[in-house]
């Protein structure tokens, strides 16, 4: 289980393309890619993000395992870049990679949305009105909350 | 002795990233050592107000304000997190 915390961007075909090499057994691989993206009140030239080196590597490795234990992954992989990126730049990659689409699908919004409230990153983002820290988002809590309690079927999800 | 990390806005603010502190006496959890760190007045008692969404590690760990505290312990202050 590959996670990477990096300043340098990332081929999300490649990082794909490593996901599943050498088991066939893989029948799915569900991929997301997060990106940095202009707000609708004022475009974000760039933005800095940080982190809390050993704790990230940590918490990512937490999320991962916990997704293994939850669903059958035969391969899961999470790239998160961290220093200052620009409006229209790749911010995270997650992989999953199973026998079948469902335990891809749900193992990786499971970790997206695990990683957006438990692993230690901060964006600051700097617009033409001055830099600004991002505040967390109540919809984000929700989202994580959403997979608690012992309901492992992604159908059953509220 | 402590290690102290504060990050992003906390960083920022208090204008310290890290420091090393002998284990007060009465600090036994992340809740009064918030509240020693208050004590120091100004920006701390502002920025660990607790009000504020603060949000604590103990050893790389998420932490609750009852989380214990042993001597040698690594504690980190943080807003909540906005990565992904």
């Amino acid at each position: 289980m590959a996670i990477r915390v990096q300043t340098e961007d990332f081929d999300a075909g490649s990082e794909l393309r490593r996901l599943r090499a050498g088991d066939r057994n893989i029948g799915a691989v569900a991929s997301f890619v997060g990106l940095v993206r202009d707000l609708a009140s004022a475009p974000v030239a760039e933005m800095v993000l940080e982190h809390y080196p050993g704790m990230t590597e940590k918490s990512l490795q937490a999320i991962v395992s916990e997704a293994q234990a939850r669903w059958r992954l035969l391969g899961a992989a999470v790239i998160h870049r961290v220093g200052r990126l620009r409006a229209g730049e790749q911010i995270v990659w997650v992989g999953c990679a199973s026998e079948h689409r469902r335990e891809a699908f749900a193992a990786c919004e499971f970790i997206v949305d695990a990683l957006k409230t438990r692993a230690p990153f901060w964006k600051k983002e700097y617009t033409p009105d001055g830099p600004r820290w991002v505040d967390a988002r109540a919809a984000d809590e929700q989202a994580a909350r959403r997979w608690e309690g012992d309901d492992d079927d992604p159908a059953h999800r509220p | 002795m402590l290690k102290l990390l504060y990050f992003a806005r906390l960083r920022e603010n208090l204008g310290v990233a890290a420091e090393q502190i002998a284990l007060p006496a009465g600090v036994v959890d992340v809740a009064t050592l918030a509240w020693h760190l208050r004590a120091r007045g100004d920006a701390w008692a502002r920025e660990l107000a607790p009000e504020r969404p603060i949000r604590a590690a103990v050893n790389q760990a998420m932490a609750r304000g009852e989380t214990r505290i042993r001597d040698g312990d690594e504690i980190a202050f943080f807003p909540p997190v906005t990565g992904g």
